[in-house]
Formats: structure tokens, C-alpha cells, sequence
């Protein structure tokens, strides 16, 4: 096996050097009714050539965005990723480095780190932003913890549609403690926070003067959850939120069925030490030279242990990298480009959509991606899509559809999809 | 030094945030840096249509700009500052930092992995539910624990899973009275953490003095609350713990908390030392998770992605989140909360960090069974090897053998006042990434040091002489000397007080 570089004759001298036999001597701990007499019965190694190929073989069964039309968004977008950020987050330094615990040895991790909570903070209009969270579902939940231990109340509120899948895992969480309530609306004395997604979940973008006035008058934290962070290019940033968090995927990072994504979250700078999660800070080395490392730690739980703000250890290191070094090619005209030029792509898919018979855009505005009532059970279309090779956004309530363009999006695209929604409706 | 060096020297000093000397890099962040009118990509142009977007279109963010060939600099150049396990042996205790496989790399960018949706239909994924599939099945077997669900993110996300997953059990049998989880005082700290989170209150069990727990202590904790042991929920032991030593009583103290009620979570970020040759479902754990970016190398990242499947017996698997992969006549299809009405629910948006999966499926067939056995076997060789090799110059707390990390301490190199972070700094000096330090937190200034088994024994050797040449420099060189290291990394020791007591989280313009 091409990994293991140990050989017989290191076998046997080391061996020798503990005192054992055979390995099986240095498992004596092991009761011997849970040490296995045999190697388990499952496939022995394979080589590169074979590897690789079957995993190919299971890839190809998978239709990928760049086979043709696409327009699925909720939450998880394709955009395109500049060959310069695959690059960067494969070089040996920074993908089969560890958290970076020591940081003389690690400040190129650290910085990088440093830079990213930066464009965070930017970009949202916060004060502070952490290292990263796993990605903006469990970042909507750390958001909502953290505004229950500020608040000490027990009530959330969603202001605004949530992700369903984020709403799924907030119920989930809440449901460990058994005395938190979630509800849809406006806030209350009562309430911790109210959540802001913004584009919600169908793609209307939202102002957050109202919500600001509420959360004032009532005392609960503005939460806001944003899953397109290139959004941010276009729409007015957060500043008036309490909280921002989400899923920063969109820039840098491909959907990769799912994950690996990346949460962030971003706060006013007094709410600091309630924060969950890693902080980068400046600081000076022993010769006064400018330098990295993670800090605050006393929040978390390898110093705090059941006190801590969260439990989170590893998080999306790579991910933050890559975003941020999308973000340094971007640049403030490129963001701004970007997120112009997937609004204006959305835009020609409404109008396009429009003209078709019994087609209706429910959304008055939208950032890139919005919801359109169709004749016929979008389910069904969506499958009837499928047929003809179009991915064809997601499939809602009854007969509504969620599409989505980016900058990914071809006038042949839209013209494919109108065709064959003519067609199948 | 000339007087001409000198001068060079104190410029340097100054100019240190773009200059560099020979390899040893400087680099500002990009704020400081020129704002380039050229921007790092070229985007079509945009055709200036009105907004409908509702909202005013944002002003100025204050972003900084720099063409491609800059971004691309900046990057490579701060690289240089890190140390990785592809420079050299990373022997960081309970973090398994072995060789990453690039051909896992190359495979998680297939198109049809790397671009496909969560939400797409899953007619047209089948390929990623198959791979799925199969690597939950590999997991259940290697365990022997058959119900797994991928999705947690990381192994603390993990230990969420599977103690929301006894919580749930507890609840759906009416056990709402078990509040009380049982850990270790050697756990690391996610272990605590997690069960608060989950609504549980921690007891812990005290290290017995061979390291490893006692059964007595272990009772008096479980009794401690009620004299049955109804208030336990369950515990969360780490095995190989955090010592790196196999709890040779795990079976008898599993089956006083079976008897108790209570069941039993496995923090299973030491799996590396057991992969192959023993199924914890034989030491009677009842959940546990696996951190894929440990015993499965998929690349840490500098500080993940993770990702943190768990594994739990055929009664828990009814409770566990959703969703998993399960196979239908040739199609595989998803179970979700509809089909398993007792299921705790989602923990995470979608399936799961997907791509950590494709890496994870890689590595393993790779390795295969016979591969999977070599790699604990010799993972375990070449800890006790290291621990044998040092026992003279250092201390070494708990009698072996240990498993695939060995455990020491400072207290021959304290009484010439030379701690561990002091042992560490010097690594770094050497050209080493230190081992994990002051943790556990069971004795004061411990080091554990993990080699992982893709480490040749000329490579072991070398570290062992270097650990050697230190202890003889704590005896020799005294304390001044490890106090000033390190002097040849980027940086010498930073000011982490500073840090904490004037933050600066952001660049700020000055
Ligand atoms: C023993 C132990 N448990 C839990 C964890 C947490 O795992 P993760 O960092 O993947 O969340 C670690 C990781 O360092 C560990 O060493």
C-alpha cells in the first residue's frame, strides 16, 4: 500500500525496540472478545487506476450544473470559481495544515483568517465577524443561542420566509433545551431575537428600518440570515442588524451537493464575548513584528468546557480561504459586478418567463432569484424538465417554482427552459 | 555584523511588511496594498438596467482591489509561512495528521461531484447517493455499528448527533428524569461542551491512576445522583482515550451502564488506532461518531472542512437525524423525518459536508480491509516505538502500551524550569511541528505525540533524536535559551496577552 512506508524490517526492529512480538501484542488492552482474529469482510485495496476510475464511474451518473440549463438556487448557488482559488486552497501549506494552535508556524493561515473576518465585517456592516461556522443553518441556530444568553429570554421569532432547511435545524436545537418557543412574526417583550432572512427564502430582498424599530422597542435582538452573500454587492448592507450570519458559499466555494459550505457570522463588537467560534486578532511578536494568532479562546469550550459559547472546534478553514481569495480577485468593482450581473440575469429570466402563457412572477422584487406560479404542480414540471435535461429550479407549494439565475446563466439557457415550458405546460 | 548589515538589518525591520530577505517572505494585507484599478476578474459587462431590487443599490464597501497576478502573489508568499503535514512530520496528538492523498483531491473535483445541488432531483444524483451508500456501509462495518448518518460537520457536530440521538431514545421511552451525562475528566473539552448544549448537566469520572478509568470510580459516579443510576442519560468516554491508552475496563463499565439504563457515546476522534481491528460495537458502544478528517484523512485544511459521520446500533439508528441513503430495488433514495417519524430531525441543512465524503470513500478503498488493518497496526508500532525511545529523557506518566499516541510529560525538563510550551518552541526551531500540548488536562504539562502510520521509521528516528537533543539542551542550555524560541520561524513567540486584552479582530484603516 502506497501510503504506508513502514517495511518488514522496520516492522521487526521497532518490534523488537517495544518489546512485542507481533502488533497484535501491543493490543492486549483490548478484551479479547472486541479484537477481531481476522481482517473484516469488505473489498481489499485497490490502486490508483482502479480508484479512480470507479469513483469517476459514480460522478458520471451525476448530471452536474455545467451539463446544460440550471436554475436551482434556495440557498446554494452555482457561481463560477476563478482557477487562481482552487489553486491557492490545494497548495500543500494550507490544505494539510492543522488549526493553526502554533502560531509561529501558521501566521499564513492566520492572516489569511484575519482577512477573512475582515471582508466579513465589510461586507455585512458589522463590527466583528469569526473565523467561520460549519455553514448558515447552524450559524442561524449559534445566532438565536446567542441572542437567548444576551436577552435571557426564550422566544425566537422569524420576521421574514426561512429556509425550510434552516428552520428544520432550529426546531431541532431548540428542542434539546424543551423551553424554547419559535414563532412566526413580529417580535415581543418576550422575544430574544427576530430572524431577517433577507432575500428570504423566495427571494424578496427586505429593508431593516422597520425591524430595527421593533427589535428597539421590544428589546430582542435583529437577527438577519443571509444564504446569498453576493447579494451584498447590490442590496444595502445589514448595519442595522444585531447579528449577521449564514452561508458565504456562493463566493468561492462550488455546491458540492451540499457541502463542504461555510457559515459565517458577524456581530456588534459588544456582544464580543458571547460570540461563538474561533477569533483571529492581531498582535506583535517577541521582536515587536505584526503578527497573527487565534485569541479570546476563553469563550470556547477547550479552555471553557461546558461554560463555553458553543461546542464548535474545527470549522470551515478552507472554505474561509477560498472565499477569501475569490474575494481579493473580486475586488470592490468585481463584487459589485457580480452581483449586478446576477441581477440583471434574474431579471431576463422574468421577463423571458413572463411572456409565457399562464406564467406568473409573484415577486414584485428579488435579488436573483424569485418564484413563479405555473399552470400545473411545479413538481411535476420539474420532473418533466428533468427529461429534457433542465434542471429547472425547486419545486414549492402546489403549482409555484423557485428559479434562480447567476452569472452562470446563458441567454440558451433561458431560451431552452422557456421552450420547453411551452412545451410541457 | 558590518556596520553595512547592521543598517540593512534595522531597514528590514522597518520595511517589513512588503520586503523580503533570501525565501523569508513579508506581506501586508491587502488593504494596505495599492488600490489597482483593474479588479482580479473580468466579468461581462453589466448593461446598467434599473434595479428591482426594492432597495437603494449600495454604495461604496471599502473593499480593496488588486489584479489577478497580485491576489495570486499575496497568497503564495504568506504560504510560505505555514507548516504542513506534506513538509514534514506533524505529530499532534489526537489529531491524526496523516499523509492526504491527492488523488482524493482530484476525485472530489470531478464535475459530477463537485457541481451538483442538494436539491437537485435525485434521479439525476445517483452517483452521490451511491457513494453515500457505500460509505455508509463501510463505516457501519467497521464499527459494527450498522445505523449511520453523514451528516454532522465535524467531530463535536458529531458528538451532538449521537447524544441528541440518546436524548431522543430517552424521550420517545419516556426516560425524560436522565439529565446526567458521565465524562471523563481526561475528555477534551467539545465532550462537556456538547452535552450542555444538548440540555444535559456533566459529572465527571476521575482518571484512575494507570491513566485510564477505574471501575470503582466509574460506579461512584453513576450512583452518585440515585442509587440505581436513574438519573444518567449516558457517557461519553473517548476510546483509545485522551492518553492514548485503550480503557481496558470498557466492558465491564459499559454493561454497568447498560444496567443502569444509560447508553453509551464513543468520541471516536482516536479511531485511527483501532480501524480494522476492533468494531467498538464489541466494547459496547452504542453511538459514536468518526472524524473523516482524522482516521479518514481528508485534509484538515487549516482548520477543516470536517466532517463527522456517527454510527449507532440497529435500536438507536430509529432516533438519529436525517437524512441517510438507503437502497431501494437499483435506486437510492433518502429517508427522511416522513419515513422515520422518530428521528430527533436535521442537524445540519442538507446531506452533509458531501465532498469530505468523496475524499473519506477514496482514501478507504484505497486502503481497503487488509489496507485499513496496516494502518492501525502501524499507527499504534510507532507510538510505542516513540514512547519506548523517550522513556529515559522524559517522563513518561502511564504504563503502556499505549495505542496510536503516546503520552509524556515535563517533569524531568520543569526542574531546570523548562516546561512543555518551552519543549514545543524548540520543535519549531528544529524544523518540527510541536506535539499537542497541556492536553489532556489530567496531569500538569503533558505532550502527546501521534505519529500516524504514514511516517517511515527514518523519519520516527529523527524526531526521536531530536526530542532527545532537547532534553539534553534543558539539562545544558538552560532556561534563557527555550525562553528565546523560536528564532528561525517567521515569527517569534507572539504576545498572546496583547491579543486578548486590546482586540483587533479586523484591518482598520490607522
Ligand atoms: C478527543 C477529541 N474529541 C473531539 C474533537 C473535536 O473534533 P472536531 O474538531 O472535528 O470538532 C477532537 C478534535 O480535536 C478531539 O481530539
Amino acid at each position: 500500500m502506497r501510503y504506508l512506508p513502514l517495511s518488514k524490517n522496520a516492522h521487526d526492529e521497532m518490534l523488537e525496540e517495544v518489546g512485542a512480538s507481533r502488533i497484535r501484542d501491543l493490543y492486549k488492552d483490548v478484551p479479547s472478545s472486541a479484537l477481531l482474529d481476522d481482517i473484516v469482510d469488505m473489498p481489499h485495496h485497490k490502486g490508483e487506476i482502479e480508484v479512480e476510475r470507479e469513483l469517476s464511474a459514480m460522478a458520471a451518473k451525476n448530471r452536474s450544473a455545467g451539463d446544460g440549463p440550471f436554475f436551482l438556487g434556495a440557498g446554494v448557488y452555482y457561481h463560477h470559481v476563478p482557477a487562481s482559488v482552487d489553486y491557492i486552497i490545494q497548495r500543500s501549506e494550507f490544505l494539510t495544515a492543522y488549526t493553526p494552535y502554533q502560531p509561529e508556524i501558521a501566521q499564513g493561515t492566520l492572516q489569511a483568517v484575519f482577512e477573512f473576518q475582515s471582508f466579513i465585517a465589510q461586507l455585512t456592516g458589522q463590527d466583528i465577524a469569526n473565523a467561520s461556522l460549519y455553514d448558515g443553518s447552524t450559524a442561524c441556530v449559534e445566532a438565536a443561542l446567542m441572542a437567548m444568553r444576551i436577552t435571557k429570554r426564550r422566544k425566537v421569532s422569524i420576521g421574514t420566509p426561512l429556509h425550510p432547511e434552516y428552520r428544520k435545524v432550529l426546531d431541532s436545537y431548540m428542542g434539546n433545551l424543551g423551553d424554547v418557543e419559535i414563532v412566526d412574526g413580529e417580535p415581543d417583550e418576550e422575544t430574544a431575537c427576530v430572524i431577517v432572512q433577507s432575500p428570504d427564502f423566495l427571494g424578496n430582498p427586505h429593508a431593516y428600518d422597520l425591524w430595527r424599530k421593533r427589535c428597539d422597542e421590544t428589546g430582542a435582538l435583529l437577527v438577519v440570515v443571509i444564504t446569498e452573500i453576493v447579494s451584498l454587492g447590490l442590496l444595502p448592507a445589514p448595519s442595522e442588524a444585531d447579528i449577521v450570519c449564514g452561508e458565504a458559499q456562493s463566493i468561492g466555494i462550488p455546491m458540492s451537493y451540499g457541502g463542504p459550505h461555510l457559515g459565517f457570522f458577524a456581530c456588534r463588537e459588544k456582544f464580543l464575548r458571547q460570540m461563538p467560534g474561533r477569533l483571529c486578532g492581531m498582535t506583535e511578536d517577541a521582536d515587536g513584528r505584526r503578527g497573527f494568532v487565534l485569541t479570546l479562546s476563553t469563550r470556547e469550550q477547550h479552555i471553557r468546557r461546558d461554560k463555553a459559547t458553543s461546542n464548535i472546534c474545527t470549522n470551515q478553514g478552507l472554505c474561509a480561504l477560498a472565499f477569501t481569495v475569490h474575494m481579493s480577485l473580486l475586488g470592490e468593482t468585481g463584487v459589485r459586478q457580480l452581483a449586478r450581473l446576477n441581477h440583471e440575469k434574474a431579471c431576463a429570466l422574468a421577463d423571458a418567463l413572463e411572456k409565457i402563457k399562464g406564467v406568473e412572477i409573484e415577486n414584485k422584487n428579488f435579488f436573483n432569484e424569485f418564484v413563479v406560479s405555473l399552470p400545473k404542480p411545479a413538481n411535476q414540471i420539474v420532473d418533466e424538465l428533468v427529461t429534457l435535461d433542465i434542471i429547472g429550479g425547486l419545486a414549492l407549494d402546489g403549482n409555484r417554482l423557485l428559479v434562480c439565475a447567476t452569472e452562470m446563466t446563458r441567454d440558451e439557457d433561458i431560451e431552452r427552459l422557456v421552450t420547453a415550458l411551452r412545451k410541457v405546460l | 555584523m558590518s556596520a553595512e548589515l547592521k543598517q540593512f538589518e534595522e531597514g528590514f525591520q522597518q520595511e517589513m511588511r512588503e520586503g523580503n530577505r533570501g525565501l523569508h517572505y513579508e506581506e501586508s494585507l491587502l488593504w494596505e496594498k495599492e488600490y489597482s484599478e483593474r479588479s482580479g476578474v473580468d466579468l461581462p459587462q453589466s448593461s446598467g438596467i434599473a434595479v428591482r431590487t426594492g432597495l437603494p443599490e449600495r454604495g461604496d464597501i471599502g473593499l480593496p482591489q488588486v489584479s489577478e497576478p497580485q491576489a495570486l502573489r499575496h497568497f503564495v508568499r504568506m504560504s510560505t509561512w505555514n507548516y504542513s503535514i506534506d513538509h514534514g512530520f506533524f505529530p499532534l496528538g489526537s489529531c491524526t495528521m496523516k499523509h492526504n492523498p491527492r488523488l482524493n483531491e482530484k476525485a472530489a473535483r470531478f464535475a459530477g461531484f463537485s457541481h451538483i445541488h442538494p436539491m437537485q432531483p435525485v434521479s439525476t444524483v445517483q452517483g452521490a447517493l451511491e457513494l453515500m451508500y457505500e460509505l455508509q456501509n463501510w463505516l457501519g462495518t467497521l464499527t459494527g455499528l450498522p445505523g449511520v448518518c453523514l451528516t454532522p460537520s465535524a467531530g463535536a457536530h458529531g458528538e451532538l448527533a449521537g447524544l441528541m440521538t440518546i436524548r431522543r431514545a430517552h424521550e420517545v421511552q419516556g426516560n425524560t428524569a436522565r439529565k446526567v451525562v458521565l465524562i471523563p475528566d481526561s475528555a477534551h473539552g467539545t465532550n462537556p461542551a456538547t452535552a450542555v448544549m444538548c440540555g444535559f448537566t456533566v459529572r465527571n469520572i476521575p482518571t484512575g491512576p494507570d491513566g485510564r478509568l477505574t471501575v470503582e470510580a466509574f460506579k461512584e459516579a453513576l450512583y452518585k445522583g440515585d442509587e440505581n443510576g436513574a438519573d444518567i442519560a449516558g457517557m461519553m468516554v473517548t476510546n483509545p482515550n485522551t492518553c492514548g491508552l485503550f480503557e481496558r475496563h470498557i466492558v465491564e463499565i459499559a454493561d454497568l451502564l447498560h444496567k443502569a439504563g444509560g447508553y453509551f457515546y464513543c468520541d471516536g476522534a482516536n479511531f485511527n488506532a483501532l480501524v480494522g481491528r476492533v468494531r467498538p460495537a464489541d466494547f459496547g458502544v452504542d453511538v459514536m461518531h468518526i472524524n473523516l478528517h482524522k482516521t479518514f484523512s481528508t485534509p484538515h485544511g487549516g482548520g477543516g472542512p470536517g466532517s463527522g459521520p456517527i454510527c449507532c446500533t440497529e435500536e438507536l439508528a430509529a432516533y438519529m437525524p436525517v437524512p441517510t441513503v438507503v437502497k431501494k430495488g437499483d435506486d437510492y433514495i433518502f429517508e427522511t423525518k416522513e419515513d422515520r417519524e422518530t428521528s430527533l430531525g436535521t442537524l445540519k441543512a442538507f446531506q452533509g459536508q458531501f465532498g469530505m465524503f468523496v475524499r473519506a470513500l477514496s482514501y478507504i478503498m484505497s486502503h481497503g480491509a487488509d489496507g485499513l488493518a496496516q494502518v492501525s497496526g502501524d499507527a499504534v508500532l510507532s507510538a510505542n516505538y516513540i514512547m519506548a525511545k523517550l522513556s529515559e529523557d522524559y517522563h513518561v506518566p502511564f504504563e503502556g502500551p499505549c495505542m496510536h499516541e503516546c503520552l509524556l510529560t515535563d517533569k524531568k525538563q520543569k526542574s531546570f524550569n523548562v516546561t512543555t510550551l518551552d519543549i514545543a518552541k524548540a520543535l519549531i526551531e528544529y524544523g518540527y511541528h510541536p506535539m499537542t500540548v497541556y492536553f489532556p488536562l489530567v496531569l500538569s504539562g503533558t505532550m502527546l505525540i501521534e505519529p500516524t502510520e504514514t511516517e517511515s521509521k527514518d523519519a520516527v528516528d529523527r524526531f526521536i533524536e531530536t526530542m532527545r537533543q532537547i532534553a539534553q539542551d534543558a539539562q545544558n542550555k538552560g532556561e534563557a535559551y527555550f525562553h528565546a524560541l523560536p528564532q528561525s520561524s517567521p515569527r517569534k513567540r507572539l504576545d498572546e496577552v496583547k491579543a486578548a486584552r486590546n482586540p483587533v479582530l479586523k484591518w482598520k484603516a490607522s
